[in-house]
């Protein structure tokens, strides 16, 4: 673990997070084996990228390609009369999620308020047999009763603090950083 | 980037970036008009009022049904309908939309700055559908979000308006956006109503139709206001058609990928020929499809547009009615 400065430190780096997202491809695997019926949903934008890393990863595993989307949830925010527009993204999901394993990845789980309204997004686009929901990281604070069923490390963080999750396309560069709020 | 206005009036006052970001939303939502369920609940709960002082059938719908597909509650007024016949003001109109909670106001007025006037002493968000000859802003983006599909870019397009420009507001909004995306804008028709003022705005002014045509990658057609203009303008629409009116014999002075475009409602035989205006390069249902996309578009993220600091301070311990007296001037006529 290196340090930036004394208010944002790199918790995980490229090695790390890569076993990491190995070992959640393996017990996404393992549960829901033989798979055959199972898509992943990232969420729009954090999500997006883990998503196809775990689609990669599930292939290796399967023997198949897994079919990745992509969800935007901004008009099911609960807050938007809270606060400015948030940016929209394409939702993109070339598949029926219907009858299907619908597996929603995020990047950070917090709230929980994100996975709410990413189920209210789903729900217009047809009728999963389940959802599961996968995070890389899970930083604590909920407050609704969700509940990821995958988690790549849980961390202890205050409510005010930054969690950034760097996931470029170059696996080198990638890496979580916490940054610990003001006071 | 980050929208932050409350309101949508003009075109004029917006960065080139707050038009991209408005064109890059519209984008999104676009695709949502594809999908077999296309509500979205973004305005679950809040109330859009049409006050459309102005006749108006095409705009009032593609608002309406904007407004609906957002999940927002939605009322029409209508001048023909409305106490505005009485006598009443047209602050006084909107202060009672406001009383019951309107939370946005789309208006259409014949008096150019009335949006403008009602954004000043409203909480609810005004959206410009059209005020007098000044501004049509959504017509602008819709028309500006049409040409980058078709095109791929806006900036160094060469973008011909034709027709009525003088008491156009329709061009004026597509004046505005396209120079501050980077296009090159040549407005023709006939010297009555096209100035040579427009070249202070950094417009090519010319009333030659095939100077103007030769090398644009659009034209966009401008319906001849029969109702706003005054006998004199020009001699005849007989006169006009014989020297402005797209046919396909004139545009063949054109290049041949050239984007065929027109806001409606058309006058066939007038400003164009039924060939072109039905032909492959006219894209003027795809203008009313993307109409659409654009006014969800604008209606989302002016939701999430603050009322600026002087007026949370104007509002502050303070009822609504003391707000801004001296401006109480403006009525509906």
């Amino acid at each position: 673990m290196s340090t930036i400065n004394e208010k944002k430190r790199v918790l995980f780096d490229a090695t790390a997070i890569a076993n990491i997202v190995q070992r959640m491809a393996n017990e996404l695997a393992q549960e829901n084996h033989p798979g055959v019926d199972v898509v992943l949903v990232g969420i729009q934008t954090g999500g997006v990228q883990l998503a196809h890393r775990l689609a990669e990863q599930l292939g290796k595993l399967w023997g198949r390609t897994v079919p990745v989307g992509q969800l935007d949830i901004s008009m099911y925010r609960d807050d938007l009369d809270h606060r400015f527009a948030p940016k929209v993204h394409p939702t993109d999901i070339l598949f029926d999620v219907s009858d299907k394993t619908v597996v929603l990845v995020d990047d950070v789980f917090f709230s929980g308020r994100t996975t709410r309204a990413a189920l209210d997004a789903l729900a217009e686009l047809g009728r999963p047999k389940r959802v599961q929901l996968a995070v890389l990281i899970d930083r604590g604070h909920r407050e609704l009763p969700i509940r990821p069923d995958f988690v790549g490390q849980a961390i202890d963080t205050e409510p005010g603090d930054r969690v950034d999750v760097k996931l470029p396309d170059n696996p080198e560069e990638c890496k979580v950083v916490l940054e610990k709020s003001a006071e | 980037m980050t929208w932050t206005r409350k309101d949508l009036l003009d075109l004029q006052s917006l960065s080139g970036e707050e038009i991209s970001t408005i064109l890059d939303t519209a984008r999104v939502f676009k695709d949502i008009g594809a999908r077999p369920r296309k509500v979205m609940p973004a305005l679950r709960g809040k109330t859009v009022v049409n006050l459309f002082v102005e006749p108006s059938t095409r705009t009032r719908i593609s608002f309406e049904l904007a407004a609906l597909r957002l999940a927002a509650d939605v009322i029409n007024f209508t001048a023909e309908a409305s106490s505005l016949r009485k006598g009443e003001t047209l602050k006084d109109t909107a202060r009672n939309l406001e009383a019951l909670n309107a939370d946005f106001i789309v208006i259409r007025h014949s008096a150019a700055g009335a949006p403008h006037f009602l954004s000043r002493v409203l909480k609810a968000h005004v959206i410009n559908a059209g005020d007098g000859a000044h501004e049509h802003p959504t017509q602008g983006l819709l028309d500006v979000f049409t040409m980058l599909e078709e095109k791929k870019r806006i900036a160094g397009l060469r973008v011909t308006i034709l027709g009525d420009i003088l008491y156009s507001r329709v061009a004026r909004s597509n004046i505005w956006a396209l120079l501050k995306l980077g296009a090159h804008v040549t407005l023709c028709g006939p010297p009555t109503l096209v100035p040579r003022t427009f070249e202070e705005l950094g417009c090519r002014v010319t009333h030659d139709l095939e100077t103007a045509i030769k090398d644009a990658d659009v034209i966009n057609l401008l319906r001849i206001q029969h109702e706003r203009q005054r006998k004199t303008m020009f001699p005849g629409l007989g006169e006009y058609t014989s020297l402005f009116g797209i046919n396909r014999a004139r545009l063949k002075a054109a290049p041949p990928d050239v984007l065929i475009m027109h806001p409606g409602p058309i006058n066939r035989g007038v400003e164009v020929d039924s060939e072109v205006a039905d032909g492959s390069q006219s894209v003027i249902l795809k203008q009313v499809t993307n109409g659409l996309a654009v006014r969800m578009a604008i209606l989302y993220l002016v939701n999430g547009g603050k009322l600026p600091q002087e007026l949370i301070e104007t509002y502050a311990g303070r009822t609504p009615d003391m707000v801004n007296p001296q401006q109480a001037t403006a009525t509906a006529e």
